[in-house]
Parts: C-alpha cells; sequence; structure tokens
C-alpha cells in the first residue's frame, strides 16, 4: 500500500476542486473496492477525496414519473427500498445477486459503477497487464481466461466488468448524472462504462474531476415480467460467469417492450436494441428467446477457457426470458434456478 | 463415571472464542511492539541479483529490513531444519537463508516498523532484481519427470496380468488440482522479547513443541531460551504441523532487534505455504462378471517442490479395503519449482480415495451392479495390505444405516432417470476410510482442595475440540463436574505432545489423562485409606472409584470419603500427577476409521448448475467421545468434501509460475448457499481392542470419500463423467 492524503470534501464542488488540482487523486465512497486494490498496490493515488458523508443519498422521484437516486446511496439501502422493491424489482435483485450482505452495506451506487474488472492479472502487480500498466500486454489473452470476455473484446484487454447492479441498470436504460469540473452532464449508463479498444485503461466515459451525482431510472420499471438470472462457480458470493437481467411488457403472450443486458460476458453491460426490437411484436417463446440469443451473441469469440460462456450465455438468456414471462422471476435468496 | 464422555457437551472454550475473550497469535500485546511485513519472490526461480533496501530504509518508523545479506545467523545444516513433521528427503526451505529463490511467494525480506502500515508501505519501496533461470510448474506438461518414490506396500499378486484378463474392466486419471489451505485465521507469529534474551513466542501452530525444537535449533537457543504458546488456533487442517516461515521471521527480528515483533501473513502470503498437492490418479480395476475383485492398480503422480519430497498415502487404501488377489501401487513425484506440499485434512485419502471410489462406481455401471452391492461383493474384514483382522470394522453398518437414512432403496440406477423440474437429480455414494492413530502424550494433573483440576499439557487444541473432550475425560475420571475442570494447552512448557494432527489427537490425549487421573486415584485412595476411622481403610486401593466429588467403594456397601475431607485431613493443598501415556505396541491388528457417504446432487439440466441437497455420512469410528463436537467434525469433512468436489482449485499461470487467484473471493470454497442438509449418523463400533476407551478420532474421515460421492451423484444425475476436479458447470456444458 502506498502512502496517500486524504481529504474530506465540503461538497461536491469541493471535491471537484480538489480532483482537478490533484489529477492522480481518488474518490472513495464505501472503498469496499478502492482498498482492495491499493492494498495490492494496483491503486496507488496520492490522496484519497472521502466523499462518504456528502448528501447524495436520496432516492426521489423525477418529474417525469421516474427515480433519481443519489450516488451514496447504499447497495443494500437501494435493493431494499420499498419504490424500488416494487417498481423496479430486476434492479432489486441484480443488486441482491452481487457480493455479500455486509459488502452492499458499504457499497455505494457509485462505486459499483465504478468498480474494476476482477481479472487476475489485473490485481496481481508481477504480471503484465494493459488495464493496469498501458503497453505493457494482456495477459488474460493467453492465460487464465475461463472468467474472461466474449463480446466486444481487443486484442489490448479481454477484461469483463463485475457488476451485477449495472446490468440491471442497462436494462432498464437508466441515465447516469455527472458533475465536473465545466459542469453538469447525463450520459446513458449503456455509454458510461467503455469497451476495451486500445485504452483498456479506461473503464468508462468518466472525464478526470469528474464525479457520480446520480442515477436516474426511467419511468418504465418492468415490475411484473423480469428476471436477473446470475449463473457463477458457487451458488453465492461469486462473481458472474455469465448474467442475465429481462424485462418484458406482455400482451397476453405478445411482448409489447423487451429489455436485455448481460453481464460477466463483456467490458461493459451487454445491451442491444437491435434485438430488443425484433422481439418486439414477437410471442414470448423459447423460439423466439433462442432467436434473440443467438442476436445478441452475434460476433462472440472465444478464448482458450471461456469458450463455454457462448452457449452458457444462450441458454441463461432464453431461460430468463422465460422466467420473466411467466412471471416467476428469479429468486435470489433460493438457489434453485426457477 | 460417564457423566460427560459420550455426551454432547457443549465446547468449554465456546464462550471465549464467540466473546472474542479468545486471544490468538496476532493479538497477543506487548511493550514497544515491532511489526514485521513480508516482501515475497515474484518470479519461481533464479537468484536475487540486487536487493535495494535503501529506500525502504528512508521510510520514518522502519526500523530495519532483514534479508539474507541483513540477518542474524542462522543454522546451516539441512537436519537443523527438520522438524518432526518434515519430508524425510530433502533440504527443508529456509527463509532469508540465501539468494535462491525456489518458489513464487517464497519471503525475501522482512520490513520491521514501528506500525504494520509503515512497514508495508516500506516493503513497496524495495527494489529487486532477479537473475531468472528456467522454471516447471506445470505437472501435466512435466508428468514424464515423474520419479519413484519409495512404497511401503509390496505388489499382491500379478495385478498386470489379472488385469489383462479380466472380464470387466475399469481405467482412468482423476485429476486433482492442488488445493491451498484457507483457515480463517491468517498464519501470525507474535515475539515477545522479555528484556533478558528470552522469548515468549505466540505462534499459530498445530505444535507448540514441535516450533519450539525447531526455532532452538535453528538459532542455536537453549529451550529455556524460547517458549511457544498457541492457546487458540483459528483452523489449520494441517497447514501448521510444520513451523511456519513468519515464526522463523519473528524470531529472527526480535533476536536482532532485542524487541517484541509481530509478524502477520497477508491472504495472499499464505498461498507461499503448503498445499494439498495436485494429483494424477490413474486406478485401473479388473473384474468379474459377479461383481469379485480380481485387480486394483492406483498409480499416483503428484508435485511437490524442488527442494523436498513430500508424499503421503493416496494409492494404498483400496487394496487395504477390497478383496482382490492382485493389486499393484505406485506413487510418483515430480519436482517442479513451487513451495512444497504439506498435509491438508486426511492428506493423501482425500485425493486417494476420491479416485478410488469414482473408479469403484464406474467400474459397478460397467458391470450393472448397485455401487453398494459392489462394495459388499470385495467387502473385507481384514485389511487386505497387511494380512490383519481390524481392532473394529463397522463398515458395513455404515453402508446399512447410511443407505437407510438416505433412501437408497428408492435409486434408479439409470443416469438422468431420476428429476425434479427442471434439474436432474442424482444419488452417489462412497467409501472412506481413515487409519485410527495414537502417539505418546503426557499430561499433568494438578487437583486443589476445594475440588477444582487443572489438566494441562502441549497439545493444541485446532479447533477441533481438545479443550472440551480433556476436561470431558477428566471430569469422569476425577468424579468431579466440569466446570471444575480448567484446561490449559499448546504451550511448549507443559508436558508432552506430539503436533495435533493425523487424528490422533483425541484418542492419545484422553489416555493420558486418564493416566494421570489414574495416579491421583490412587493417592487419594491412600490418603484416604489412611485417615483415622477411614470408612475405606479396609479396602484395595484398587477398588476405589471418584465420584461426585467423593473417593468412594466400588462395593455396594456405599462407604465412601469426601476429596476435600481427605486432602484437608492430610494438610493438602494440592495433589499434582504428571504422567505420560505410551500406547502398548500391537501389530497384530489393523486400526481404521470408515464411512460410507451419501449425496444427492441436483443439477440444472440446460445451465449445469449443480446443488448438493442432501448428504447423509455415516461413520464408524470407535467410540464417539463428544457427540456434538464430533458431529461437528463430520460436518466440517462434508462441508470440505463439497468444496473439493465443486469449487476448489489453486490456478497458476505456468507462464509465471504464479498462483493468480491467491484470496478468498477467487479461490472458492463453499459458503453457505452450497450447503443443504448433512447429516452425520455414528455407527456403533464398540472397541476394546484398540485403546482402553474405544477412541479412534474425527478429524479426517469426515472428508474422505465425500468428493467422490458427490462426483457420482453428478454422472448418475447427467451420465456425465468428470474425471478432473473441480467439477464446474462448464465441465457439465462441454
Ligand atoms: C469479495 C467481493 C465480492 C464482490 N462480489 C460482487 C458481485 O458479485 N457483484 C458485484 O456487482 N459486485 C461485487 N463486488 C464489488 C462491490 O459491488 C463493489 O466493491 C462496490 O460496489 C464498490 O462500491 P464502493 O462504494 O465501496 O466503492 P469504492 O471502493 O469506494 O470506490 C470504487 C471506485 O469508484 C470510484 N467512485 C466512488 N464513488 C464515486 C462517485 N460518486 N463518482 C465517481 N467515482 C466514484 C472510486 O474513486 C473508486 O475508483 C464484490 C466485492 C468484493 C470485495
Ligand atoms: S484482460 Fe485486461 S485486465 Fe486482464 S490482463 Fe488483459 S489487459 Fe489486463
Amino acid at each position: 500500500m502506498n502512502n496517500f492524503q486524504y481529504s474530506r470534501a465540503s461538497d461536491i464542488a469541493d471535491a471537484i476542486r480538489l480532483l482537478a488540482v490533484d489529477p492522480s487523486a481518488k474518490l472513495i465512497a464505501g472503498g469496499t473496492n478502492l482498498i482492495d486494490l491499493m492494498k495490492e498496490n494496483v491503486e496507488r493515488p496520492s490522496r484519497l477525496i472521502d466523499i462518504s458523508h456528502l448528501p447524495l443519498r436520496d432516492i426521489e422521484e423525477t418529474a417525469d414519473g421516474g427515480l433519481r437516486i443519489g450516488a451514496l446511496v447504499p447497495n443494500s439501502d437501494l435493493a431494499y427500498h420499498p419504490m424500488i422493491e416494487q417498481r423496479y424489482p430486476l434492479l432489486a435483485s441484480a443488486i441482491l445477486a452481487g457480493a455479500s450482505a455486509q459488502l452492499r452495506n458499504m457499497a455505494s451506487v457509485g462505486g459499483n459503477l465504478m468498480q474494476r474488472t476482477r481479472c487476475a492479472y489485473f490485481y496481481d502487480t508481477a504480471t503484465p497487464c494493459n488495464k493496469r500498466s498501458p503497453g505493457t500486454g494482456c495477459s488474460a489473452l493467453d492465460g487464465l481466461n475461463r472468467n474472461h470476455a466474449i463480446l466486444g473484446t481487443s486484442r489490448f484487454c479481454i477484461a469483463t466488468n463485475p457488476s451485477d447492479m449495472s446490468v440491471a441498470l442497462a436494462a432498464l436504460g437508466a441515465l447516469v448524472h455527472i458533475a465536473g469540473p465545466t459542469g453538469a452532464r447525463t450520459v446513458a449508463l449503456t455509454d458510461f462504462h467503455r469497451l476495451p479498444d486500445d485504452k483498456p485503461h479506461l473503464d468508462t466515459i468518466l472525464g478526470s474531476g469528474e464525479v457520480i451525482t446520480a442515477i436516474e431510472l426511467p419511468p418504465r420499471g418492468f415490475a411484473r415480467n423480469y428476471s436477473y438470472l446470475k449463473i457463477r462457480d458457487r451458488l453465492s458470493y461469486a462473481f458472474a460467469l455469465v448474467s442475465v437481467a429481462a424485462a418484458l411488457e406482455l400482451e397476453g403472450n405478445a411482448i409489447s417492450e423487451a429489455r436485455l443486458a448481460l453481464g460477466g460476458v463483456a467490458h461493459k453491460p451487454w445491451r442491444s436494441l437491435e434485438v430488443e426490437a425484433a422481439l418486439r411484436g414477437q410471442a414470448a417463446t423459447p423460439d423466439h428467446f433462442g432467436h434473440a440469443a443467438d442476436l445478441l451473441l452475434q460476433g462472440a469469440t472465444a478464448h482458450s477457457h471461456n469458450g463455454f460462456k457462448i452457449e452458457l450465455a444462450r441458454r441463461a438468456i432464453v431461460r430468463t426470458l422465460m422466467q420473466a414471462t411467466s412471471a416467476t422471476p428469479q429468486s435470489q435468496s433460493h438457489k434453485k434456478i426457477a | 463415571m460417564n457423566a460427560y464422555v459420550g455426551t454432547p457437551t457443549s465446547r468449554v472454550d465456546g464462550r471465549a472464542k464467540v466473546t472474542g475473550a479468545a486471544k490468538y497469535a496476532g493479538e497477543f500485546a506487548a511493550d514497544r511492539l515491532l511489526r514485521g511485513f513480508v516482501v515475497e519472490a515474484t518470479i519461481p526461480r533464479g537468484r536475487i541479483s540486487r536487493l535495494d533496501t535503501s529506500e525502504a530504509l528512508k521510510v520514518k518508523g522502519v526500523v530495519d529490513v532483514l534479508t539474507h545479506a541483513h540477518r542474524p545467523p542462522l543454522a546451516d545444516k539441512d537436519d537443523a531444519w527438520k522438524d518432526e513433521v518434515a519430508p524425510e528427503k530433502g533440504s527443508p526451505f529456509r527463509p532469508l537463508y540465501d539468494d535462491r529463490i525456489k518458489f513464487s511467494g517464497q519471503p525475501i525480506a522482512l520490513v520491521v516498523a514501528e506500525d504494520w502500515e509503515t512497514a508495508k508501505f516500506a516493503a513497496s519501496r524495495i527494489r529487486i532484481d532477479y537473475e531468472e533461470e528456467a522454471f516447471a510448474t506445470d505437472l501435466e506438461s512435466e508428468r514424464g519427470k515423474a520419479a519413484k518414490v519409495d512404497q511401503p506396500h509390496k505388489p499382491r499378486g500379478d495385478a498386470v496380468a489379472a488385469l489383462a484378463r479380466a472380464a470387466v474392466r475399469h481405467e482412468a486419471d482423476y485429476v486433482i488440482p492442488s488445493e491451498h489451505h484457507n483457515p480463517m485465521e491468517l498464519y501470525a507469529t507474535t515475539a515477545v522479547w522479555d528484556g533478558s534474551g528470552r522469548l515468549a513466542i505466540y505462534d499459530k501452530t498445530q505444535g507448540v513443541q514441535n516450533v519450539q525444537k525447531f526455532l532452538c535449533s535453528v538459532f542455536g537457543k537453549k529451550p529455556d531460551d524460547l517458549r511457544v504458546i498457541s492457546p487458540y488456533v483459528g483452523g489449520a487442517f494441517g497447514s501448521g504441523l510444520r513451523p511456519q516461515y513468519q515464526v522463523v521471521l519473528a524470531t529472527m527480528a526480535a533476536l536482532a532487534l532485542k524487541r517484541s515483533v509481530r509478524v502477520v501473513l497477508t491472504r495472499r502470503q499464505m498461498y507461499g505455504l503448503g498445499y494439498r498437492p495436485m494429483t494424477i490418479e490413474h486406478v485401473a480395476l479388473g473384474a468379474s462378471p459377479d461383481g469379485t475383485l480380481d485387480a486394483v492398480t492406483h498409480e499416483a503422480i503428484a508435485v511437490t517442490s524442488c527442494f523436498e519430497d513430500f508424499s503421503r498415502n493416496d494409492t494404498g487404501w483400496g487394496e487395504q479395503l477390497y478383496k482382490s488377489p492382485n493389486s499393484r501401487l505406485s506413487h510418483k513425484l515430480v519436482h517442479l519449482d513451487v513451495a512444497t506440499p504439506c498435509d491438508m485434512r486426511a492428506p493423501g485419502a482425500a485425493s486417494g480415495v476420491c479416485a478410488l471410489e469414482c473408479a469403484m462406481d464406474e467400474l459397478a455401471v460397467a458391470l450393472k451392479l448397485d455401487p453398494i452391492e459392489l462394495r459388499l461383493k470385495c467387502y473385507s474384514d481384514r485389511d487386505q495390505s497387511e494380512d490383519l483382522p481390524y481392532t473394529s470394522k463397522q463398515l458395513r453398518q455404515c453402508y446399512a444405516r447410511g443407505a437407510e437414512a438416505f433412501g437408497w432403496a428408492r435409486r434408479n440406477p439409470a443416469p438422468r432417470s431420476m428429476r425434479d423440474g427442471k434439474e436432474l437429480v442424482g444419488w452417489g455414494m462412497a467409501t472412506g476410510v481413515w487409519e485410527a492413530l495414537q502417539m505418546p502424550v503426557a499430561v499433568r494433573i494438578v487437583l486443589t482442595a476445594n475440588g477444582h483440576a487443572e489438566v494441562s499439557c502441549a497439545a493444541s487444541d485446532i479447533g477441533t475440540g481438545t479443550y472440551t473432550i480433556v476436561a470431558q475425560v477428566a471430569a469422569d475420571a476425577l468424579g468431579l463436574p466440569i466446570e471444575n475442570i480448567s484446561v490449559r494447552l499448546a504451550d511448549s512448557t507443559l508436558p508432552q505432545a506430539p503436533v495435533e494432527g493425523g487424528s490422533w489427537m483425541a484418542a492419545s490425549s484422553a489416555h493420558a489423562v486418564l493416566g494421570a487421573a489414574e495416579d491421583i486415584r490412587q493417592e487419594l485412595a491412600r490418603l484416604a485409606k489412611a485417615m483415622p476411622d477411614s470408612p475405606l481403610a479396609d479396602l484395595d486401593a484398587a477398588k476405589v472409584t471418584l465420584v461426585d466429588g467423593m473417593i468412594a467403594s466400588n462395593d455396594t456397601n456405599g462407604a465412601a470419603v469426601s476429596i476435600a475431607d481427605v486432602m484437608h485431613h492430610s494438610k493438602l493443598e494440592r495433589i499434582e500427577k504428571e504422567k505420560l501415556n505410551q500406547f502398548a505396541e500391537d501389530k497384530s491388528h489393523a486400526r481404521n476409521t470408515h464411512s460410507a457417504v451419501f449425496a444427492e446432487v441436483k443439477v440444472d439440466e440446460q445451465l449445469g448448475v449443480i446443488r448438493v441437497t442432501r448428504v447423509v455420512s455415516a461413520v464408524a469410528a470407535g467410540r464417539i467421545l463428544n457427540t456434538k463436537t464430533g458431529r461437528s467434525q463430520i460436518m466440517g469433512g462434508v462441508v470440505w468434501g463439497i468444496g473439493m468436489a465443486l469449487h476448489e482449485e489453486t490456478l497458476m499461470d505456468h507462464r509465471f509460475g504464479r498462483i493468480m487467484n491467491a484470496n478468498i473471493a477467487e479461490y472458492h470454497i463453499p459458503v453457505n448457499a452450497d450447503i443443504h442438509d448433512v447429516d452425520v449418523i455414528f455407527v456403533d463400533e464398540p472397541d476394546d481392542r484398540i485403546n482402553r476407551l474405544g477412541i479412534k478420532g474425527l478429524g479426517e474421515i469426515g472428508i474422505v470419500g465425500v468428493p467422490a460421492a458427490i462426483a457420482n451423484a453428478v454422472y448418475h444425475a447427467t451420465g456425465k463423467r468428470i474425471r478432473r476436479f473441480p467439477i464446474t458447470l462448464d465441465k457439465l456444458l462441454e
């Protein structure tokens, strides 16, 4: 672990100012990811800017009937918030599929969006990794890559984004509110995380000096026909091999609106508007879902150890959409897959 | 006499543990305590060409940086580094000894500072250059270099010929990956400097006297100079049998700096210690169509380090268990640039019996026999390898009681024939076997006139419940309530004990307590007879029992005197007896524990997700001293067995020779969600031959057979035979 300075930001403007003067400073919220990385000398911030006490903990209705969620709302508070449970149960379910109760109590919404990959090479400073040390090479390409991406990879990096919450947010069409030195801006969650291309050290589009202040959920909550299914190497407390967030609006058995996003397969939550458009108007059947899965997985490529993910993702997509159709969402406490 | 033995007595140290009152090695305070942080090598083989500590030494608060070039003298003969448990062959690892790198993760410097954070920070300021050398860490690619190690078992008959002519054969490789210890408590040592050159060393270990002897020989000290204490251990499972390098480093630093020093390893550094070695187990079985076995061959190829030959009995279990006129075993090692493996719960058996019992299941399928029926066909009441009777063997009962509790009779033998909605249901079983060993242990009992007794012994309680069973046996033998017994363990100044391992401590410590208590009883009887007007005056001293605080005649006349009265009268405040218990050598019988394990898995047919929904483990292990802690032992073994079957695997990148999942987020062990019903059955197994109390020990048997039972259940559910552990869902999707 490196030595660092500690500042407690007095407000958002102060946090932005502190970030601006020290480019190697980092914000700290729950600390559940950042501190781990600092202990491994992967992150070596010169200064920690503590924002954990800032007033970004509200969950409020927006004018158009959506919800605005402060960046510092703890993951567990969010998952168990009555408005989330009732109106956006897909989000609640995805959050509860992640980490452990203790971690969720500490973890913030902003920190969750910003959590870094679990690629083992990224964590081990004794090995090359383009994401950690640009230009050193990607050890995972020909190494242990069973947990790595099958979509949107580059020859510079094949890491996945580990967040469960983001997968549901992507499906729900969430927005990310950002404040920065030049003012505030809002981006779609699906545009917030990047693909690795030749700059895998950049996980997101967040610019220097920028702070996530909130996320916003559009009014549509898909509270009836939804499911979040996470497939992993043990039944709890493990990162996704593949996860699927599915949400439908049905008229009889016909799909009037569909949302589908994947986790564990790419550098960002994987969603395709085309696939969703193709589902609209179709009957909610395993065949149509299988077709949608094929479309969404188009271009998927396997590396030495992760080829299984392609077929697994395909099957998981069909199953999750079926769960959503029958309004029997995957339980996150009982591990039997519905 | 048996108020406590055999009952579900709660742990006497349970309250201290859950309230935090129990102190562990890394928690002992000392004046001006320094903290050490270990720096590890990042290459698997080579030399340190430069180790620059200057930047680290400039950090405020850093006291010193110990390295191979800057350290107190260390013994230079291999023998001095051989602890009680060291492999016979080899040259034990010596931390900070020279510039050679033998494995990635090897300690190469210890930064000592006023606080831990400073030490850790300064460690990142050390510059190391290596002269790297070619290395190999992959057992499978180096398999051809396997060399034979001595085998205790000679071949029986001609297994090769018998296999060749067998009507039904099954032959396969089973691959079990290296598995690392992840006890909750990190390895830690607090070496407390008393100002006069003596050290009190609080260490996480399974054997304080082993560590003490080892440190004395490494540092050229006398036993009085180094006292090793380890009152509580937060799990060790074999990893603490040998002294670990942090105790050497803490002692080294304390001696060099003449101050108290604490060294705590990080979770990542724990992966630089010992582990269950990866093995490729080749099993070939030949049988007649009726299921009688004609040949058993078992060959294991295991990883070891380049500097020590670590091997355990992986292969001997089948030829001992099952009747077969022909058998052949071999155990080979491949020397790789990795740390030396070490014992891990049921070393040898956990892996070897896993392969054997999967192979037996495959043979049963080939023979179209029920797996239990096959095992009963080759059931033997004699130890097949030594041709000896057992002191007791109720394995038949384990099969019967386990099968009944599990409902085995309702099993449809066809794979993929049972289902529950979207899940395929599989039922599998396996046999478990382990040794019932016993070792010399000495115990001291001090009985005081107020009716309290202190029982002390150098043995460790690694979480198994030694404190509790020692208290139980002492309470019964001394006729006192258990609340009046205090137990002191794991201090090198206490009476002699070996390391706690091999499942021998229950039997060994219990009989040592009996021995010392017997001397107390005799002394009390003598004193009681000598009292004026003693109602016991005419009694034979052998015919009194201590019960309810009284010295009572065994006759029905009810004659008795209170212990308090006798001691008072004899003007004695305390009676102290110490006794070393040695078990008479008896080579006429084999001593083993056995089990039958039944597992139910449910496998999502489409997604391959496996849930172990039920396990029944029926165990025959002699007399169970404490049914509560005993049950916990077996449950713990079952949980670990589930991990071995489905989760545990140390992942190494052989291009770097580095372990890539050296943390408990990525190195998977079961979590609560993975564990469902676990039913433990203790089968009655009276054994008046093995020892006085008929005890066999339970530490290891709980895990043996569990991985195979699960693998067999997975086969039964899916029709897929996964022979490469752990059974992860990708292997089912292939
Ligand atoms: C053992 C373990 C298992 C886990 N399992 C899972 C899992 O299964 N699924 C899953 O989804 N997650 C999992 N997690 C990750 C967990 O969800 C994240 O660690 C957590 O969400 C991070 O939130 P935090 O507030 O603690 O972030 P911090 O650690 O405080 O910060 C993380 C990063 O976000 C930045 N940051 C924080 N707040 C803001 C902000 N407002 N604006 C801009 N940048 C910000 C920080 O600078 C830092 O770079 C696991 C973590 C651990 C340790
Ligand atoms: S996949 Fe990405 S994070 Fe992993 S080693 Fe390659 S560059 Fe680094």
